[in-house]
Order: C-alpha cells, then sequence, then structure tokens
C-alpha cells in the first residue's frame, strides 16, 4: 500500500514523517467494521475487533480515524484509569479505549454493538450498590 | 537451548562461506592463471588485420545474436538473455545482496522495490525452466547436454528459488529458509571455476581469442 | 492455597469495581493475544482459579528482568497479576536475606509441593558450580531441589531460556539454559533481554487462566513469539520499497528507512516488540531507530556482530579471499608451467615415422 494517502498533504522537511507510514492494516479493519455492521443489523450479532492484535502504525490510525470520523457520544469512565467509550459517525460502531491510571493505553477496540457493554451497569456493582444504599439509608435513619 | 536453524545460518555465514569463497576466488585465478600462460600458439603468418582490435570487439559483439537467429532458437536465445539480465538484476540489486558488496568494497548503489526482484526472480526461474525444457525436447540440444549442464543449471535456479522462498515465507522457517539459500549460493560458488559456470569470467578470454585469431586473419567480427 | 482469596474477591475488597474487572479482562485478553471473544472465558478463569505460589530463583543474570517486570509505571495489570499469584520467594525483592529467605522458600515449597510455578532468570553454570551460589547453595543444586515440586517452569529472559550473555562464546563458566538441566517438567520460555514486561505478564495470565500456552518449537508462547519483527514491523514497507538508512545519521535514518543495513535482525527474530512495544506501548527499538539485536533468538550474542547486516559474512572472509588469490595464482601457474614442461618434454620425445617403419614395427 503507498505511504501516501490520496487526503494526505505532502510531509514537509521538519513534518513527523512517521505519521504517513501505514502498513495497509486499515482497508481490511474497515471491511472487518463493515461486515460485523451488516451482521449486527441482519442478527444482531455483536462484534469485537482488537486493534492490538494488528500491526498499526500511525499512518493506518489516521485513515481509521478519517474513514469513521466522529459521533454522537462520548462517554469518559473513571475505573482504574479512564476508559474512553466513543460512538463513530457510523452508528453502531463503537471505539474502546482502555488506558490505565497514567493516562497509557492499556488496550483498545473497535466494538459493532448498540451499546457496549462496559457502558451498562454490572449486575455485581448493582448488588453493592443496593448495600451501600441500604447502610446510608440506615444511618441515615438512625440520625433521626 | 540450540535453535538449529539458526546455528546452520551462523555456519553458512561463518565458516561455509569462507570455504565456498576460497574455492571460488582461487579456483576462478587458478583458471585464468592456468588460460593465460599456457595462452596460444605464436601465429608466424604475416598479420591481415588488426587482432587485438578485432579481439576487443567480438567480447561485446558475440552478445548480439546474428541475424534470424532469434528466430530460429527463440528459446535459446530469449530465454538466455531474461536469464542472464533476470539473474544479473536479482543478484546485484537486491538490498541485503548490495549489504554484502558494500561490506565487501565499501560501494553501493541504490537497491530496487520488492516487487522488481520479486517478478524478475520469477521470471528468471521460468527462463530456465524453459532452456532445461528445451534441452530435454530437441534431440541435438539433448544429446550435446551432459550432466555438467543438468548440474549447472539447477545449481544456478536453486539459490533464485530458495531465495524467493525465504524472502515470502512460502514454507519452512525463515531463519532456515535464509540458511539455505545462502548454503545453495556456496554450492553455485564452490562449482563456479570447475564447470561451465566458469564461462561467465572465461567468455572474455575465449571471445577475445577467437575474435583476435580471425581479426588477424582479416575477418571482421 | 484454600487460605489465598481469590482475585475478584480480592478486587472487591479492595473496592474494585465489576466494570473494572471486566477492563481489566479485555485488556488482559489483549494482552494474552486471545480473540476479545475469548472475555468472558478469561473472566470465568480469573474468578475460579486459585492464587499459585511462585517461587522466583535468579541465577547467573544482571536483575534486567526482574527490573524490566517490576519498571512498569503502571500499578494496573502487572500490580494485578501480582495480586493474584502469591510471590513467595524472590531474593531480589523479598524482604528477608540469607538464612530467612531460603527458609522462606522452603516453607513455599513444602506447603505447595507439585503445586507451585517456579520462575527462573539467569543461566545455570555447571564448569564449576562456585561460580554462582546463594546462600551457599549452588544454582545448579537449588534449581534442581526447586524444580522438583514445581508445576511449571517459566524461564524468564534470554539467560534462563537459552543461556544467554553467560553461554555466548567462549562461555567461561559453561552456562546453560533451565532446559538443558530440568527435562520432566513443563518448561515455558520467555526470552528477551529482558523480556517485555506485559509479555511476563500475559504468559503468567494465561498459566493462571488456561494452563500452558502453545509453544513454538523453541518452547516460547506463540500468541507473542509466533511473528518475526520484520513480518510486524511497522518500517516494513521501506523494505519492501527498497530504502534503507546507510548510516545513523542521514536522510534514511531520519526519514525512518528500514535498518536491515545497519544490522537489524529483525528478519530472524521473534517476538511481541513491533505490537506490543515497550514502556506502555510508547516505542519499540526500531522506532527509536537502532536494529533489532535479536534478543529473544538462542545465541544472539554470537550472530556475527550487532551491526553487520544478515547477509553479510560473520568471519573475517576478506583475509580468506586475499588468500584464496595469491594461492589460486600460484597454483594456476604451477600447473600451466607443468603442462608446458609436459608438451615441451613431449616435443623432445617425439619420434618421426613414416609409413614404412610403421609396417616394419607391426
Amino acid at each position: 500500500m503507498d505511504c501516501n494517502h490520496p487526503s494526505a498533504k505532502k510531509p514537509s522537511a521538519t513534518a513527523d514523517v512517521l505519521s504517513f507510514v501505514a502498513t495497509g492494516n486499515a482497508s481490511p479493519v474497515l471491511h472487518e467494521v463493515k461486515h460485523a455492521l451488516i451482521q449486527l443489523l441482519k442478527t444482531g450479532a455483536e462484534s469485537v475487533i482488537d486493534l492490538g492484535a494488528i500491526p498499526f502504525a500511525p499512518g493506518d490510525d489516521r485513515v481509521l480515524n478519517e474513514i469513521l470520523g466522529i459521533g454522537e457520544v462520548h462517554a469518559t469512565l473513571t475505573v482504574m484509569g479512564e476508559s474512553h467509550v466513543r460512538e463513530t459517525a457510523i452508528p453502531g460502531v463503537w471505539c474502546v479505549d482502555h488506558l490505565d491510571e497514567n493516562g497509557e493505553y492499556q488496550s483498545r477496540f473497535i466494538e459493532v454493538t448498540y451499546m457496549p457493554n462496559i457502558l451498562k451497569t454490572q449486575r455485581e456493582d448493582a448488588e453493592r450498590g443496593l448495600e451501600t444504599l441500604a447502610e446510608r439509608l440506615g444511618a441515615l435513619d438512625d440520625r433521626r | 537451548m540450540n535453535n538449529p536453524a539458526f546455528d546452520l545460518l551462523m555456519w553458512a555465514r561463518g565458516p561455509g562461506f569462507d570455504i565456498a569463497l576460497v574455492i571460488f576466488v582461487g579456483g576462478i585465478v587458478l583458471r585464468l592463471f592456468e588460460i593465460s600462460i599456457l595462452g596460444r600458439k605464436r601465429d608466424l603468418a604475416p598479420a591481415k588485420g588488426n587482432g587485438f582490435l578485432q579481439g576487443l570487439k567480438t567480447i561485446f559483439s558475440r552478445s548480439v545474436p546474428r541475424e534470424g537467429l532469434v528466430k530460429f532458437a527463440p528459446v535459446t536465445y530469449i530465454g538466455g538473455y531474461v536469464f542472464h539480465i533476470g539473474f544479473f538484476v536479482a543478484f546485484f540489486f537486491f538490498a541485503p545482496h548490495i549489504a554484502l558488496i558494500d561490506d565487501a568494497f565499501g560501494i553501493s548503489w541504490p537497491a530496487a522495490g520488492r516487487v522488481i526482484i520479486e517478478s524478475v526472480t520469477a521470471l528468471t526461474v521460468l527462463a530456465l525452466l524453459a532452456l532445461t525444457y528445451s534441452r530435454f525436447t530437441d534431440p541435438v540440444r539433448k544429446s550435446l547436454t551432459t550432466f555438467d549442464d543438468y548440474l549447472v543449471l539447477l545449481l544456478s535456479a536453486l539459490p533464485l528459488i530458495t531465495g524467493y522462498v525465504a524472502v515470502n515465507k512460502l514454507f519452512g522457517d525463515p531463519t532456515m529458509m535464509l540458511a539455505v539459500h545462502l548454503l545453495t549460493v556456496e554450492a553455485l560458488m564452490i562449482a563456479f571455476p570447475f564447470t561451465k559456470l566458469m564461462h561467465a569470467v572465461s567468455f572474455v578470454l575465449s571471445r577475445y581469442y577467437n575474435g583476435s585469431i580471425q581479426g588477424r586473419k582479416g575477418a571482421e567480427s | 492455597m484454600a487460605n489465598k482469596p481469590l482475585l475478584p474477591e480480592m478486587m472487591k475488597t479492595h473496592g474494585v469495581s465489576r466494570r473494572a474487572f471486566l477492563k481489566y479482562c479485555a485488556s488482559l485478553t489483549s494482552l494474552m493475544a486471545l480473540s476479545p471473544a475469548m472475555v468472558p472465558r478469561v473472566a470465568k478463569a480469573l474468578e475460579s482459579a486459585p492464587r499459585p505460589s511462585v517461587i522466583w530463583l535468579s541465577f547467573q543474570e544482571c536483575t534486567g528482568c526482574t527490573e524490566s517486570i517490576t519498571r512498569s509505571h503502571s500499578p494496573t495489570i502487572e500490580d494485578l497479576i501480582f495480586n493474584s499469584v502469591s510471590l513467595d520467594y524472590h531474593h531480589t525483592l523479598q524482604a528477608a536475606s540469607g538464612h530467612a529467605a531460603e527458609a522462606a522458600r522452603e516453607q513455599a515449597m513444602k506447603d505447595n509441593y507439585g503445586k507451585y510455578l517456579l520462575v527462573v532468570d539467569g543461566s545455570i553454570p555447571i564448569k564449576d558450580p562456585g561460580y554462582s551460589c546463594i546462600a551457599g547453595i549452588s544454582n545448579l543444586d537449588m534449581l534442581k531441589e526447586t524444580a522438583a515440586g514445581a508445576a511449571a517452569i517459566v524461564s524468564v529472559g534470554t539467560c534462563a531460556a537459552y543461556g544467554g550473555v553467560g553461554h555466548a562464546n567462549p562461555n567461561p563458566t559453561g552456562a546453560v539454559a533451565v532446559s538443558e538441566i530440568i527435562t520432566d517438567k513443563p518448561i515455558i520460555n520467555v526470552p528477551g533481554c529482558p523480556p517485555i514486561p506485559v509479555v511476563m505478564t500475559g504468559v503468567l495470565a494465561h498459566f493462571l487462566t488456561f494452563g500452558i500456552p502453545e509453544l513454538d518449537a523453541l518452547g516460547r508462547p506463540k500468541a507473542f513469539f509466533g511473528e518475526s519483527i520484520h513480518d510486524r514491523c511497522y518500517r516494513r514497507p521501506f523494505y519492501d520499497k527498497g530504502k534503507f538508512a546507510e548510516s545513523f545519521d542521514d536522510e534514511g535514518a531520519r526519514g525512518g528507512w528500514c535498518l536491515y543495513k545497519l544490522g537489524c535482525k529483525g528478519p530472524t527474530t521473534h517476538s511481541a516488540c513491533a505490537t506490543v512495544k515497550w514502556n506502555n506501548g510508547v516505542s519499540f527499538p526500531i522506532e527509536a531507530g537502532h536494529p533489532c539485536l535479536g534478543c529473544t533468538e538462542p545465541d544472539f550474542w554470537d550472530n556475527g556482530g550487532f551491526y553487520k547486516p544478515l547477509s553479510v559474512p560473520s568471519g573475517d572472509y576478506r583475509k580468506m579471499g586475499l588468500a584464496a588469490i595469491v594461492g589460486g595464482a600460484a597454483i594456476g601457474t604451477a600447473s600451466a608451467l607443468l603442462s608446458k614442461a609436459g608438451k615441451a618434454k613431449a616435443v623432445k620425445a617425439h619420434e618421426t615415422v613414416n609409413a614404412h617403419d610403421l609396417e616394419k614395427s607391426s
């Protein structure tokens, strides 16, 4: 695959040349996303693509972001460091980035789903929530 | 724990290459000295033309086929050209080979891209196959072919094939295939001075001798 | 082992939410190079896996491997992995020393006999066991004794996996890899000088969740060592186009071109550096502009020079070539002169005969 994406400006001598280096893996990933979206609409089957499992150069990221774009939802989770869950401009396609407590990438996924699971409240947490609420209510009642 | 593929590669890059190089260089020098010291019988007849200039001219003019011969033996000529040019390009314009020349002689030049090298290599192997086929099918050529010729064909084909396999990881462990590639090249180097492969060097002498003998007699090449 | 709480319980007591556990499982699955479809199975395995006791032995080594695994700045994944094991002996990290430390090792061995995981870094000298001892016990004896009760062994670093720098020519201590001594236990090799921290933890995580991972012919987990650096290198497009850095300070080097001609061993080196990278995914040697040394391969110290291209002979071949020229010239001259002499002799010995003479002699 060519190093220069058609929409890319010619890098100046001082520009970061590396951001124009691509392995050519963006295109197969995007086709996989398309296939997954078809499956989601047809059967409701959700899919997850692990971006850490594919060699990606800065140029590939650029292509991926250009094609998928930025959508309506952007949630920031604070769970052992931040996680960013963004819907892309292609509804149904989400970017899920897990960062650690120093803000470094832990893992990156593309999820093709109506709702990424990590956004939902987990049952165990809700159970613990009920316990906490009951405790706090008890404390409130005791004060009266 | 050892990696047999790696050990073989290190042998091929080390002692294996040294042995092959000594036989290759030593053998070529030996044969060139032999040929030039033995020389030719003096021609006592008065010269009718310039043997020296005709000899020099013949070195190059023999690379151009005579009129009609391409049509007469197309496989030999076209296949021969494709093979020789292809082998030259694959050897001298693939980056790892240039790195070797750079290390040995301190000179280097730009490398060709993967597409060029790989298509040229494939074409070269096809040309070799065509040449071998014509040796089998043409009764005259078949009767002229000796074991030496088949050996030389095989030895020239193997480095091209193993190199292609190693670079493209078609099969086998890539380290092992790289080692095998080096070993096939070393086999070619060892056989070089003692087989018809020697023509890659001696063609200069034989063409010069032929040209100068005829030139002295007044024939233009 | 029953008294050691399982990982999710530990997380709960530390106030870690289920959502955080799911994030952890997702990152861990990615780290183990497993398909995201495996996340639920990883979660399930972690929920039910007992915390194994781990004994870490350091032999002829530089502590680089331990530095690497502890030098990760983020106390998240690595930290959690270590929370899910019980590191009972590691003489560099533990507070106890000398006989107290050895007592801890013996206790852990006794309590978990046949079930503990043995991690080894460093090679073992066998020429004279006295070259490397801990508390008066030679490395060889300690390895044999500790390996006997281990469920499995993880050889961390190229020294433990393949002998490493100790084993390099001329190998004065007779250093060997763990696998040369222990042959009756499953051994997972995690080579590298040092190995990538997340690869070490990924392998430990795999052992905790699904047992011993699939290994290649050199005992390395295929998930991390299945691909060559060259095949996964972001600079590969330059190799394919024939664009190479010729020195460390030329246009090619500045432009991030392929480092093959500067001695990169990427084509013969299997590791996850190009994908997992180092320092939490910041970079890896080639990205920093340095050719790959091939540190995950056996005998990489003796590969003919770190800065010599793979295609260049490793020996002192120029001298051999010159000697061959001189030798070839001498033999060629001698042979030619001999032929000439033979010819002259033949001419001299030549007798002229005519048909008459021939008729007479027959």
